[in-house]
């Protein structure tokens, strides 16, 4: 279990890192920050990049800061930066430090990157959940400059994005949330820090005690994480409880194109979908009733 | 002797002491084998199948070989002169042609054979070698699932080399005159031990002394010596084994296996130190599978609930070989299934099949995890039937303490099954009080009244322990007064260090820290028989008593003579030999040691020496026996099972360290959980292996652990030797499928709900839905 022989490549700017992924981009180069899934990958040796670009010593991908209406995450941002509260991003901060703590253990938080998880693009990342789910904007950086494209659009399947072989993920942009949204997220896996057989993440804003702009969505059941706009459409207006909640569980068991493989049929797939959003529309609930 | 007479006589046996082999292990200055390096050592990775079943068309080499640093790239051909790899003595005969080649021979049989051996200067070097050895292959239909018909293995030879049948009484009798009959269709999933240290290997012929060397040596040392002398065809005094620190072994490491004769032929060949250390991808594949197995069984009873008779027919997925047990854990299975019942007759049919999987062997309570599921199962189903509490119907049941000892009529590992002692209604008793099953099945109702489902269960289980055939320890007391002790047994991490030097400071008279015990050395002691089926304090436990009784025999009376003492009025305290009556000069051992050396005249005409062999006999094992107790959380939405709480009951004869017993019980049972509810090997519809990761082969972790109480017993120690000792090594495992499935059954308030292990969150939605659509 060692990869096979590669060059490692690290650029101090993100000028020569586009360079060098101009070079070895389409030769099958690949991007490295954390690490955490590419390197078992190599290890196993299931990836066989023959170049890497480590992208850890550029300072300004490293950053983390709340602009006009969005947090900011550069590529190299560790999952672990979101342990604590993030208080400049207030609720979105919030929503952040509740989901981190699903992502596999403690040591690998340290290390392994937001974007890096969004450009690795497994169905069952917690990340990848979060952005389709809030709408995350990412920015594309070549040689040709930058490129900005909605988390719809980069997702494209399981481990699939549409990413450009030159290009490096270097900032995810998740849009800031209301003061009165509320947010729930649950993951249902076999062991503590598992990948997802299942999860949801919920957001809604509460207005008169009806729910308003809600953004429902499932991971790990489909190929990629999805919003699912007939359930949210099921919640739009209605009084969060057990009867809607109810109402949105059918509906994503309805709505799902759930997976299967050697061990989860799909219908296991899709009875989960629905009890996981309806158990983070619980949370959602309860979550904001202090 | 009586005790009052000697105040400060330290005991060792019985007390939880701390382990003597610690120090290193814990500071990181262990030596496991990947630490291990000779001069000049090349290294070996070996190139497995990708297919579980197909013919070989051609293995290409040239562009491996070509290699910068490659030194030989060897197939199946070049290894012809060497024989498959044997498995020990068994009764049953007619196994040979389903032994495994070191490297395959014109057919590979499972994902993960070894097929070639690419030999490098270097570890990535050889790594990236393989990887370029090109290997066409004509791929067949696998064969999967043992339940189906038996295809041919070889012309002539069936993919079911033996059925074993064993039993007693008028079965057809009983099932004729029975008042009901219970029948159950019952699985076990595929898992095994997954030590935190793989296996690893260095061969190294030493020229000089013209001795193969093998480092990494485990569990039965001196059988693997004397295999592997026949195989190379050298004398067994020109083969010497090693071992290291060993990181758990659990039953799969330390047997014969192809990468054994590999590297020792290449070292034979080359005359260069080989080195191999399995990755973890490769022991997920290559290490002996366990476990799997289907049973049908059915009982007859009275309407009491009273068993007359017990019909079983075992389906045993043995995967590509036949490997150093034989057909030992299909045999074994319907040898031991009866556990703590009286069975008037009964009758199995254990049918032992080669499936394209890896191939199978022992893993920590081979055949009893299994047994203790089904026969428990079974009592359920008994209870069920009958509306009867299955508390009741065991005890009903029961072995009687004055029936023992107890002839089954059966045998399991080459020997007759004598249960030797056991109070099972007192233990089952005790157990109950012990974890509070009145209150605890109180509060789970509750709970259960509130809405979740939560259930406890209960599995009663016999173990075995204590395999003979004998075993020998040297001891020696040194110049200093130390102690000595070389034994053939060999540690795989469990403490036994630790124990033996318990027993031999306590039978002399010195602490337990001046007892060095050494081990895993062939070259220091001629016989050994190893460490595996809870033998080691048993065997060299007494064997040390044995040699330890003489060697203060010998220190008293050479003690007597120069002190001038009647031996009768001394006593050894601390190391220190003194008269009972507390006047009058002392000899410690160390003195004495030295006037029994060999130009000593105080000597006389003793054996030069204060040292001894002794040996332990042992025909029979014995029988440890104990209760699991374990309380779930089932949640129905998602069929996740939450193990929160867990009880075992032990009575293992003598504990010589309690937490020692303790520790062995709860890391057994963390093992046991992995079988019951997540650990499975699992291969596709092509034989493709799934679980070759620890993502995909999922181990407990300490967050899955429920706390575990452990109540140690010693009510019937054993008459087999004076200690009365019994094992403890697998007592953790045993029952924790049965407790662990009945629990869930009570959680959901539905009886034989559970047929099949592990009892995944997917299991238990497909069983949800069948049996609703049942109820409709």
């Amino acid at each position: 279990m060692k990869a096979a022989p590669f060059t490692l490549h690290k650029p101090g700017t993100l000028e020569e890192a586009v360079a060098l992924l101009a070079e070895y981009g389409e030769d099958g180069g690949l991007v490295i920050a954390g690490g955490q899934s590419l390197t078992p990958m190599m290890a196993l040796r299931v990836a066989y990049p023959p170049h890497l670009v480590d992208i850890n010593a550029i300072e300004k991908l490293s950053q983390l800061t709340v602009g006009d209406g969005f947090l900011s995450i550069g590529a190299t941002v560790r999952h672990a930066q979101f342990h604590r509260h993030f208080v400049e991003a207030g609720t979105l901060g919030r929503l952040l430090s509740s989901v981190v703590h699903h992502i596999a253990h403690y040591p690998i938080r340290q290390r392994g990157t937001f974007c890096g998880s969004l450009a690795h693009a497994d169905p069952s990342s917690e990340w990848c959940l979060v952005a389709a789910t809030l709408g995350a904007e990412l920015r594309l950086t070549s040689t040709s400059g930058d490129r900005l494209v909605q988390i719809n659009d980069f997702l494209d399947g399981a481990m699939s994005t549409t990413r450009e072989p030159s290009e490096i993920l270097t900032e995810a942009r998740l849009p800031l949330l209301a003061e009165n949204t509320r947010f729930g997220f649950y993951e249902f896996n076999r062991r503590a820090g598992d990948f997802a057989l299942g999860m949801a993440l919920v957001a809604y804003d509460l207005e008169g005690g009806k729910i308003r702009n809600a953004r429902i969505g499932v991971g790990g059941i489909e190929e990629k994480a999805r919003r699912l706009a007939a359930v949210e459409a099921a919640l739009e207006g209605k009084t969060p409880d057990s009867e809607a909640f109810a109402a949105a569980a059918a509906a994503t068991v309805a709505d799902v194109d759930a997976m299967e493989d050697p061990t989860t049929s799909a219908q296991y797939r899709r009875d989960l979908s629905g009890v996981v959003v309806r158990r983070a529309l619980e949370i959602a609930q309860t979550a904001t009733r202090f | 002797m009586p005790e009052r007479l000697r105040p400060n006589r330290k005991r060792f046996i019985g007390e939880s002491v701390t382990r003597l082999e610690d120090g290193p292990l814990v500071t990181g200055r262990a030596r496991f084998i990947a630490d291990l390096n000779f001069p000049h050592q090349l290294h070996a990775r070996i190139v497995r199948s990708a297919y579980a079943c197909g013919q070989i068309l051609s293995i290409d080499v040239r562009e491996a070989l070509a290699v910068d640093g490659v030194v030989a790239v060897w197939t199946a051909a070049d290894m012809a002169n060497v024989p498959n790899i044997p498995f020990r003595a068994t009764a049953i005969q007619g196994l040979g042609p389903y032994t495994q080649p070191p490297l395959a021979r014109d057919r590979v049989r499972y994902v993960g054979e070894p097929v070639a051996v690419v030999i490098a200067e270097d570890a990535y070097v050889a790594e990236d070698a393989a990887e370029l050895v090109i290997i066409e292959i004509d791929p067949a239909d696998p064969y999967l699932d043992a339940f189906g018909a038996p295809p041919e293995f070889a012309p002539g030879h069936s993919c079911e080399p033996v059925v074993i049948n064993k039993g007693y009484g008028d079965v057809d009798g009983a099932f004729a005159d029975a008042h009901r009959v219970i029948e159950l269709d019952l699985s076990i999933g595929r898992h095994s031990a997954i030590p935190m240290e793989t296996r690893g290997l260095i061969a190294r012929y030493d020229e000089a002394r013209d001795v193969l060397e093998l480092h990494g040596a485990a569990k039965r040392p001196h059988w693997n010596r004397d295999q592997l002398a026949d195989l190379f065809k050298l004398s067994p005094s020109r083969v010497e084994l090693y071992e290291n620190h060993v990181g758990g072994g659990f039953g799969v490491r330390g047997e014969l296996y192809p990468e054994d004769l590999i590297v020792c032929f290449a070292t034979l060949k080359l005359k260069r130190s080989i080195k191999w250390i399995e990755d973890r991808r490769e022991h997920l594949m290559a290490a002996n599978q366990s476990r799997e197995q289907r049973h049908l069984v059915r009982a007859a009873i009275d309407a009491e609930g009273r068993i007359g008779a017990i019909d079983e027919i075992l389906y045993h997925d043995q995967g590509a070989y036949v490997r150093t047990h034989g057909a030992r854990v299909a045999d074994m299975t319907i040898g031991l299934l009866l556990g703590p019942y009286r069975v008037p007759a009964y009758r199995a049919r254990a049918h032992y099949r080669l499936t394209n999987k890896t191939p199978a062997a022992t893993y920590r309570a081979p055949g009893r995890f299994e047994g203790s599921f089904v026969r428990e199962r079974l009592i359920e189903a008994i209870a069920n039937d009958l509306r009867r509490d299955p508390i009741d119907i065991r005890r009903l049941n029961f072995i009687a303490p004055e029936e023992m000892p107890y002839e089954r009529g059966l045998s399991a590992l080459e020997t007759e099954v004598v249960l030797d002692s056991g109070d099972y209604d007192g233990l089952l008793g005790k157990a109950l009080a012990f974890a509070d099953w009145d209150s605890l099945r109180a509060k789970a109702a509750e709970r259960r009244s509130a809405g979740e489902l939560v259930g406890i269960g209960f599995g009663m289980f016999v173990e075995k322990s204590g395999l003979g055939p004998a075993e020998m320890v040297d001891m020696t007391v040194e110049t200093d007064g130390s102690v000595t002790i070389v034994t053939g047994a060999a540690s795989l991490g469990q403490g036994m260090e630790t124990v033996i030097a318990q027993i031999c400071a306590d039978t002399i008279g010195t602490d337990y820290r001046r007892i060095r015990v050494l081990h895993g050395d062939t070259n220091r002691i001629p016989y050994g028989f190893g460490a595996h089926a809870s033998r080691v304090t048993v065997m060299t436990g007494e064997a040390t008593r044995r040699a330890a009784v003489i060697i203060r025999a010998k220190a008293l009376d050479l003690a007597a003579e120069i002190l001038g003492v009647d031996a009768a009025k001394l006593d050894i305290i601390d190391g220190v030999v003194l008269s009972l009556e507390g006047a009058g000069e002392t000899l410690d051992l160390g003195e004495i040691a030295r006037h029994l050396g060999p130009t000593s005249p105080l000597r006389k005409d003793r054996e030069p020496g204060l040292s001894t062999v002794a040996w332990y006999h042992s025909k029979h094992m014995n029988y440890p026996y104990g209760v699991h107790i374990a309380q779930v959380r089932v949640d129905m939405e998602t069929g996740q099972v939450a193990v929160e709480d867990y009880a075992v009951a032990y009575d293992v004869g003598r504990a010589i360290n309690p937490a020692l017993v303790e520790a062995q019980i709860v890391g057994g049972l963390a093992q046991g959980i992995g079988g019951a509810l997540f650990e499975e090997f699992l291969y596709d519809d092509n034989g493709q292996p799934l679980s070759v990761t620890f993502a995909d082969y999922r181990m407990v972790t300490a967050s899955e652990m429920p706390p575990v109480k452990v109540l140690i017993l010693e009510d019937a120690p054993s008459p087999l030797n004076p200690l009365g000792i019994k094992g403890a090594g697998e007592g953790g495992v045993n029952a924790a499928g049965a407790a662990i499935a009945s629990a869930i059954d009570d959680a959901l308030q539905h009886p034989g709900f559970v047929r099949q292990l592990p009892v995944t969150p997917q299991y238990i939605r497909r069983r949800l839905a069948e049996t609703r659509a049942l109820d409709v």
